[in-house]
């Protein structure tokens, strides 16, 4: 299929993306630059120096909101891809209403226990929609550990499953751009095995 | 009983057992983490009520902090 019928699939639907730090960032510029129809961003967090490191964001961006960030970096990759933003900490209360009518979501959040409350909470919530997870990042090197593995049709984790950050294994911008792809590639994958619903809106 | 636990069967020698049992007896340490039987999803607080029968099909997955 050549990329403009790709695109033209894509532009049918609605991802979800919880958290918009090193994962958020550029698991979203890669499916805005595929053609994604709809983003749905979530993350309260501003800009700050030290996610230069691994995040998407630019130094004249610290202190913005990243939510606002990621708007602007997207509509400078010329996509035309809409995002809708959320600038709120997500909770068991607020999640379902922020993600409810995405045909596939991605969590993508730096707290483990962030990312077990979202889980529960949308797979509970929300049974049928795809997720897309990411668990272990940390440090640099062993490519070879980082893989992707379906978990059952509404489950997909990436990472290693096993780095934990901390002081002596920081989050690094190669490890985290690799599984934030992992996890645009499998949201690529899923959309392009569904049928657009007419009542999507571009 | 046998029981698929992340994708490898398993004989467990009891006839059925929670998860919170499953989970000291297989020394699945690491605190955060997903529970699913049989593609639904436990959540934490149900681990101590929720019951793993013969046949079931168990994956649990770790969380990793990073991101």
């Amino acid at each position: 299929m050549r990329i403009i019928d790709i695109k033209r699939h894509l532009g049918h639907f609605r991802a979800g993306i919880a958290g918009a730090g090193g994962l958020g960032s550029n698991c979203a510029v890669a499916l805005a630059r595929s053609g994604i129809g709809t983003l749905v961003i979530a993350d309260y967090d501003q800009v700050e120096e030290s996610n230069l490191s691994r995040q998407y964001y630019f130094k004249y961006q610290t202190g913005k909101y990243k939510t606002d960030a990621l708007r602007e970096i997207i509509s400078l990759t010329g996509s035309e891809t809409k995002v809708i933003t959320f600038n709120t900490e997500l909770n068991r209360q607020n999640i379902v209403s922020i993600f409810k009518g995405c045909h596939v979501v991605v969590e993508a959040f730096d707290r483990a226990e962030m990312k077990e409350m979202f889980v529960e909470t949308l797979q509970k919530e929300l049974p049928g929609v795809p997720l897309v997870i990411a668990s272990g990042v940390a440090g640099y090197g062993m490519n070879d550990t980082l893989r992707s593995r379906k978990i059952d049709d509404t489950l997909f984790v990436c990472g290693d499953e096993s780095s934990e950050t901390s002081s002596d294994l920081p989050p690094m911008a190669p490890r985290v751009g690799i599984v934030a792809n992992m996890q645009a590639n499998i949201v690529i994958e899923l959309l392009m095995k569904m049928k657009p619903d007419k009542s999507t809106d571009k | 009983m046998r029981i698929i636990l992340n994708n490898r069967e398993e004989e467990i020698n009891s006839n059925s057992l929670t998860v919170n049992e499953l989970l000291t007896l297989k020394k699945f340490s690491f605190r955060m983490r997903i529970v699913k039987i049989n593609g639904k999803l436990v959540p934490r607080d149900q681990y101590d009520t929720t019951i793993i029968n013969d046949g079931d099909n168990v994956q649990i997955i770790y969380l990793m902090s990073g991101g």
